[in-house]
């Protein structure tokens, strides 16, 4: 675990962080009818060089909760500070400047790398956009990023299509560490992949943390992912967390009843201990929800 | 998809696991007789039904037996019904083409049918279309209509992959039980080694379109034999017991091969830790063999083959 001793401030801390939808009725004149409320009062911090895995099911308000930590989406209230900034009162200017040092990963390597792009403009857009080097340094750091991935540099001129998911995960994950971030939010990043390749692409994420210091915000609804790459938890549903703690603990000796049912409802790869399982699973039946 | 064999005991569940693209939902689709042909073709095998060879009947003799003796369920039920019509409608179908039900009694019996999947409010909820389900509750209907012609044989493909793990509970509990009360045998398509724990009493293991390995469930997970298998199982973060935080996963070195162009001899040996030097498994393609009395394994390398060696 790589908590240092030394007491400092959170890399990022999160209070009271609310994102609130609209819920429109009415035929030409519209009015706002009520709210869904996808992000309701969640308060977390991760230390620098750590991960926070945020856990939950479908609609819990995960997915959304990172992207009102990046500011892709605007939070509706509570604030978000990140490296000592409180970014929902920067503008648009220094929010821009501030995104070099949080980067995201997204969950589907065949949606979010653009078809029509070649693999080094993909990991390059980033240092082009925010006007960093020269045409030569860039390439020359597309190669070495590509290289720290595990991706073959001299695949740089193919197209995204060409490649296997595990290998579009890798371009995704180098295009994030293009700008040399301090936060990568991870959103469900290896969800789309086979346990063969998930495996690898988890260690990449754990090499990268260890050797660049990284922070990250893990968010994935495998509790077992979610375990093998965290140090602390925070267990999402229906947009609030219901408990929060040192992995080990959330996963030894879950307080919350909704983190107990949505444990005991993982089945292991373990016949007898599933048998096991599922009678405490039962037991707990009245625990479960189950949206209609 | 290349020489496979098994067979599915009367009451029993057979798991089928395996990745993306190794041809375990082909071979569901190759039982059901719904591969498109062109351009995929049936060279040789049979599909033995209680005695009948499924893929020599006629294509109006096997849809009799489609839907009514053997029944399928698919991974994502949002696609898989007909959002324009309403659940009644999609369920009494089956009934009225397949029992010949007049629609009174089919109305009647789709009532007992969303009550038999512990769907409440059943009868209010028939006139719903599928978009005021959730998830779990179509995966729900799509089961009902499986079931309502009292299927002997279930093919479920992934049928809980697209639901989240307390819903994914639910519909596991809810096969079982019906599996149990119904006498009805169940192929279970999965890539998660969990349900396949969870739920089947026999397992097959494909890889690159071949069976690799198959053995009843606790022998499987007790003693995985095939390289493939135990890679497999080591690449899983762990639930439970010592945290997996520090330790690295297990993972296997590239990615399954293009099934266009297999590997001459053994498929996973261009990824196998085993596979080495003037090896016959590079050479010769493995045959399925029997370890143990049950227990059969495509592979020159088996665990308890290694082991004896290293002695």
């Amino acid at each position: 675990m790589s908590t240092n001793g030394k007491a400092k401030e959170p890399l990022l801390a999160v209070r009271g962080l609310e994102k609130y939808f609209p819920v429109k009725s009415g035929f030409l004149v519209e009015r706002t009818v009520d709210y869904v409320k996808a992000v309701d009062g969640v308060d977390f911090e991760i230390a620098e060089g750590t991960t926070l895995g945020l856990v939950g099911e479908s609609g819990s308000g995960k997915s959304t909760t990172g992207y009102c930590v990046l500011q892709l989406l605007k939070p509706t209230g509570g604030s978000v500070r990140f490296d000592g900034e409180e970014l929902t009162e920067l503008g648009n200017e220094r929010l821009r400047k501030m995104r070099r040092q949080m980067q995201i990963v997204f969950q589907d390597p065949y949606s979010s790398l653009n078809p029509r792009m070649t693999v080094g403009d993909i990991v390059s857009e980033p240092l082009v956009v925010h006007g960093i080097g020269t045409r030569k340094s860039r390439r020359e750091s597309v190669r070495q990023l590509l290289d720290v991935v595990g991706f073959d540099p001299t695949y740089t001129n193919r197209y995204p299509h060409e490649f296997s998911g595990g290998q579009r995960q890798r371009i995704g994950i180098a295009r994030a560490l293009a700008l040399n971030p301090k936060l990568i939010v991870c959103d469900e990043p290896v969800s789309a992949l086979d346990v063969s390749i998930q495996a690898q692409i988890l260690n990449l994420l754990r090499d990268l943390q260890r050797d660049f210091g990284l922070t990250y915000l893990f968010i994935a609804h495998d509790l077992a992912v979610v375990r093998a790459m965290s140090d602390t938890i925070a267990v999402m549903n229906q947009g609030k967390i219901v408990e929060a703690g040192p992995a080990e603990q959330i996963y030894t000796s879950p307080q919350n009843e909704y983190t107990k049912a949505l444990l005991t409802a993982v089945p292991v790869a373990d016949p007898r201990r599933q048998r096991e399982r599922k009678a405490e699973r039962r037991r707990l039946k009245h625990a479960l929800t189950e949206g209609f | 998809m290349d020489g496979i064999s098994f067979d599915v005991e009367v009451g029993k569940t057979l798991g089928i696991v395996g990745e993306s693209g190794c041809g375990k939902s082909v071979t569901a689709l190759s039982i059901m007789g719904l591969i498109p042909k062109p351009p995929a073709r049936i060279v040789s095998g049979s599909v033995e039904f209680e005695g009948r060879d499924l893929t020599k009947l006629k294509d109006s003799e096997l849809e009799n037996i489609r839907g009514k003796e053997i029944a399928m369920i698919f991974q994502d039920p949002m696609t898989s019904l007909n959002p324009t019509l309403t659940i009644g409608t999609q369920i009494t179908e089956t009934l009225t083409r397949h029992l010949g039900m007049s629609r009174s009694e089919a109305d009647r019996r789709a009532i007992e049918l969303l009550d038999e999947v512990r769907i409440p409010n059943a009868k209010a909820r028939l006139k719903d279309y599928p978009h005021r389900y959730s998830g779990g509750m179509r995966q729900r209907v799509m089961i009902a209509i499986a079931l309502s012609c009292h299927p002997k044989l279930l093919i479920a493909d992934e049928p809980t992959t697209a639901l989240d793990v307390t819903v994914q509970a639910g519909i596991l509990d809810l096969l079982e039980e019906l599996r149990q009360e119904h006498q009805m045998a169940m192929i279970l398509i999965t890539h998660d080694m969990g349900v396949v724990a969870e739920a089947a009493d026999d397992v097959v293991v494909m890889y690159a379109g071949q069976i690799v390995e198959q053995a009843e469930v606790l022998e499987l997970f007790d003693h995985p034999e095939h390289p493939y298998t135990e890679a497999l199982l080591g690449a899983l973060p762990s639930l439970e017991g010592e945290s997996g935080r520090e330790a690295r996963l297990a993972s296997i070195p590239g990615r399954p091969p293009d099934l266009l162009n297999p590997p001459p001899a053994c498929r996973f040996a261009p990824r196998c830790p085993h596979a080495n030097r003037q090896d016959s498994c590079t050479t010769e393609p493995p045959e399925l063999r029997e370890l143990r009395p049950g227990h059969w394994v495509r592979s020159a390398h088996p665990a308890c083959e290694r082991a004896a060696v290293a002695v």
